[in-house]
């Protein structure tokens, strides 16, 4: 039988798994994908939920994370185009100004 | 069963390209693993009985946001990764580590909620009308302001995709 | 609280009168000080009248005293310090003992202050002298008239300190700065412990349940009270008598906290006179005896005391006999004298001290001023470059002889009068210190014959062409200076007849002394002493039957050691160059530099930067670093939030 809890237990999978793509990338893009998948794993957990408590409110919330996460990906792609161009690198650990 | 079976692949199918997003060397290879994330979430939404999502995720996030990527990828001529240094490697470590306990812990929270099979889904829950219902009479004011983020969003990105060139 | 005498008809202003002793010279100096310090004439006239007030107002009280002793003791005080446990009041204690000391102060200052006018007539600082002189008179009318401990403590630093500015009158002079220094200092030292004997008998007189107190006569009156002697802490008594015994030992010169009254010299001669003959250093007997209910009962201290003040006695005089300064023999003179007065409260005659102390305030400030007046006249110090001086100087002749004769004790003179009692008094309680004060009476007969026919009479050694130094050309004083000489010397001869003692005695807590008669064989061997000390003078330096200058290799050794003050100086220098300056001013600072400074002050400020520069590493500014921080932070709520 498949449960709410299984649900829950691969969406915290794959949280982890982009968190760890999160920390441990240098290229500034592939930080932005790994938040990506960390979005999607949010979306699993919120229409897991709706469905096990017949919610519809889970799947609408989905709905908007997608869009606002459209809308973010193309500013956020847009910077690090600015990134690029502006210090030529496009490697995390060289965008580091703002340190001691 | 079946739903057992479904549920194993497709999850397990997600997590192998999660892990081929995180590992992989050439950045599209990594974006194409998301695709295939992606497609297997969808996957799960409709075994879950969100049907719209499921067409949305395919349609908005594979579809578009995606190749966004794809096309920032090729236009900035990735190369591939480079090992990482020793400089990092406490950050792998210990992020690896941190994120480990964060999922031992929301494992812990999860398992501790108690183990409820899903009762049976109303009718038309999950589809487009259902949802769209939704959407245009409870949820209308968010709607509308979604329009306005991606307003947001697009002025931002033609701003700052903008070469000053002109100014001579 | 103003006690008013009871039945007091003929002066109902008991209290302002007391008052006016004690804030008329404060006022004038004040005044002086604060606006008058260009204005020469105002200044001597406000002092002179100052002092002369309160001489007055101590007269109508003496008057009183006279008539209606059964009146005395008169204590008018205000509360000044009011705290549950501790109150110290600030006031004016009259009594026969305090009357009398008052007397001395106003009346032989004030002929010191008439006596200035003329002798720092050309000086530059004449105003401030005037009116640091009134600072003086007040800061030692508080010790006369004190009612309780504090407010004596009080007197006898502003007094020490007067002292100090007045040494150190002219400042510009290095001797002078460096002697007021001493004097301080060295008083510093003794009233430490003085401090800590006044401490101690506070802490001790919480006797029959009553508040600890600093009063005199309340002290006084628990300490010899029968009803709760079971109470006294016989133990520490005679600890807090010698703390006590501390202060006189420093403001009256004894042994071995002598060394700063002979530097002290370098001061103007009116305040060799006031301060360091008259008043005073005469102030450490005056605590004495006021104490002297203290003392009374502690024999131990009381030898103490009498030994301190039979070897200063001895030891100043042998000290006397080989200086040369005209101003030098004289402190060495006064040093003896104190050594006698302390002797003789320690042998347990208060009366007899205060006695000497009086004829000796008035005989001893009328050879200071005598050799003022020389020292003016012929602006030379040392006296073997003077000479035949009663030729050229009549008046200041003629009394210095009186002053000189009643120091050596020449009989019918008061000085012979007074230390006779003393003499007794060691007759009758310890041989070995008889001898002792006999032997210094001759050696003082001596050294004053010696400094009169060396200075005095011969002729003259001026240096002829060498400007106006030297008796050569010398010429008598103005009359300000002069009817100050003839009124001390007035006094010299006639104060061992208008009965002091008898006075004195009439005091409850003196009543055990009987002053006044006449012991003839103790008479006898005394002026057998002054004779042959008189004889051995006229020998040696009038007619120079034997040569002094065979004497003196005769006696090599001594005489160097004599010369050298036993080097007790050199001593003092020694022990705070190395103990104190060395050892313990170097250790503290040390201590202020490595431990307060390096350690706590800029150890925090290190310890406060490195702790900065530690958590500073932790901005790197690269996202990823955030991310775990951020992550580490979810995880660790998480974690708490689901410990249920």
């Amino acid at each position: 039988m498949i449960t709410l809890t299984h649900y829950l237990v691969a969406s915290a999978l794959l949280f982890s798994i982009g968190l760890i793509g999160i920390m441990t990338r240098r290229n500034v893009l592939m930080i932005l994908l790994c938040i990506e998948i960390m979005f999607n794993a949010a979306n699993l957990a919120f229409v897991a939920y709706a469905r096990a408590w017949g919610d519809q409110a889970g799947q609408v919330l989905v709905f908007f994370i997608i869009t606002v996460a459209a809308a973010e990906v193309t500013v956020g792609l847009a910077i690090a185009i600015l990134l690029s161009r502006q210090l030529n690198t496009l490697n995390a650990d060289e965008v580091s100004a703002l340190k001691w | 069963m079946a739903e057992a079976v479904c549920f194993y692949i497709f999850a397990g199918l997600m997590l192998a390209a999660a892990l081929a997003v995180i590992l992989g060397r050439h950045p599209v290879y990594s974006v194409l693993s998301l695709l295939a994330v992606m497609f297997c979430l969808a996957a799960l939404f409709i075994m879950l009985g969100a049907y719209f999502v499921a067409a949305l995720q395919v349609l908005l996030y594979a579809g578009a946001v995606l190749v966004l990527f794809l096309f920032v990828i090729m236009l900035l001529n990735l190369e591939p990764e480079t090992l990482a240094r020793m400089r990092v490697f406490t950050l792998r470590a210990g992020g690896t580590a941190a994120a480990a306990l964060l999922l031992a812990l929301l494992v812990k929270i999860v398992v501790s909620g108690g183990d409820r099979p899903f009762a049976a889904a109303a009718p038309g829950d999950g589809t487009v009308e259902s949802v769209g219902r939704l959407l245009f009479t409870t949820y209308l004011i968010p709607f509308e302001l979604t329009s306005f983020i991606i307003l947001a969003a697009i002025i931002g990105a033609v701003t700052l995709g903008k070469q000053h060139t002109s100014r001579k | 609280m103003v006690t008013p005498p009871p039945g007091l008809e003929a002066a109902p202003q008991g209290a302002w009168l007391s008052w006016t002793i004690l804030f008329a010279p404060l006022a004038a100096g004040a005044a002086i000080l604060l606006t008058g310090l260009n204005r020469r004439r105002f200044a001597s006239t406000l002092a002179i009248a100052g002092l002369l007030a309160s001489f007055g107002c101590t007269l109508r009280l003496f008057a009183l005293a006279l008539k209606r002793p059964d009146l005395l003791p008169i204590q008018t005080a205000v509360s000044w310090i009011n705290l549950p446990g501790f109150t110290i009041q600030f006031g004016v204690l009259i009594d026969q003992l305090s009357l009398l000391m008052a007397l001395v102060v106003t009346g032989v200052g004030s002929a010191i202050f008439i006596y200035s006018t003329a002798y720092m007539h050309d000086d530059e600082g004449y105003s401030r002298f005037f009116g640091v002189l009134s600072l003086f008179a007040f800061a030692m009318l508080t010790i006369v008239l004190a009612t309780n401990w504090v407010q004596l403590f009080m007197g006898w630093e502003l007094v020490g300190f007067s002292s100090y500015l007045l040494i150190g009158h002219w400042y510009a002079k290095p001797a002078a700065a460096d002697a007021g220094k001493k004097a301080f200092m060295v008083n510093r030292v003794a009233d430490f412990g003085f401090l800590l004997g006044i401490l101690a008998l506070w802490a001790a007189s919480g006797i029959g349940g009553a508040e600890r107190t600093f009063d005199f006569l309340a002290l006084e009156h628990r300490l010899t009270d029968p009803a709760h002697a079971a109470e006294l802490p016989l133990a520490a008594l005679p600890l807090i008598g010698l703390l006590i015994f501390c202060g006189p030992m420093g403001k009256s010169a004894q042994f071995p906290l002598h060394v700063w009254l002979p530097d002290a010299m370098e001061g103007p001669t009116p305040v060799s006179a006031l301060i360091h003959a008259a008043t005073m250093v005469a102030a450490g007997v005056y605590l004495l005896c006021r104490a002297f209910w203290l003392f009374e009962g502690l024999p131990q201290v009381l030898t103490a005391i009498m030994w301190v003040g039979g070897i200063t006695a001895c030891f100043a005089a042998c000290l006397a006999l080989v200086e040369n300064d005209l101003k030098r023999i004289l402190a060495y003179s006064t040093l003896s004298q104190l050594g006698y007065m302390v002797m003789a409260v320690g042998l347990g005659g208060a009366v007899a001290g205060m006695y000497h102390l009086t004829t000796h305030a008035f005989f001893k400030a009328l050879l200071f001023l005598g050799a003022g007046s020389v020292i003016h006249g012929t602006h030379e110090q040392d006296i073997r470059k003077l000479g035949g001086l009663w030729r050229s100087m009549r008046w200041t002749s003629a009394t210095f002889l009186v002053g000189a004769l009643a120091l050596c004790g020449f009989p019918g003179l008061s000085g012979f009068f007074s230390k006779d009692e003393i003499l007794v008094l060691a007759h009758e309680n310890n041989a070995r210190l008889y001898w002792l004060g006999t032997v210094t009476a001759g050696m003082t007969a001596f050294y004053a014959a010696r400094l009169w026919f060396t200075a005095f009479t011969g002729k003259p050694h001026g240096h002829a062409g060498h400007g106006h130094s030297g008796s050569q050309h010398a010429h008598e004083s103005p009359p300000a200076m002069v009817i100050p000489l003839v009124v001390l010397a007035a006094l010299a001869i006639a104060a061992g007849y208008i009965g002091i003692p008898h006075f004195l005695a009439e005091m409850p807590q003196f009543h055990g002394e009987e002053p006044g008669t006449l012991h003839w064989d103790v008479a006898a061997t005394s002026l057998a002493a002054v004779a042959s000390g008189l004889g051995l003078a006229w020998l040696v330096y009038q007619q120079r039957a034997v040569s002094a200058r065979q004497l003196v290799n005769a006696l090599a050794v001594p005489h160097t050691l004599l010369e050298r003050r036993f080097y007790i100086d050199e001593m003092y220098a020694w022990v705070v160059a190395n103990v104190q300056q060395r050892m313990i001013a170097g250790f503290c600072a040390w201590f202020e530099r490595v431990i307060i400074i390096g350690l706590a002050v800029n150890g925090i400020a290190w310890l406060t930067a490195g702790i900065g520069r530690t958590l500073r590493l932790a901005q790197t500014g690269k996202v990823q670093t955030y991310v775990l921080a951020f992550l580490l932070g979810i995880v660790w709520l998480l974690a708490a939030a689901s410990r249920q």
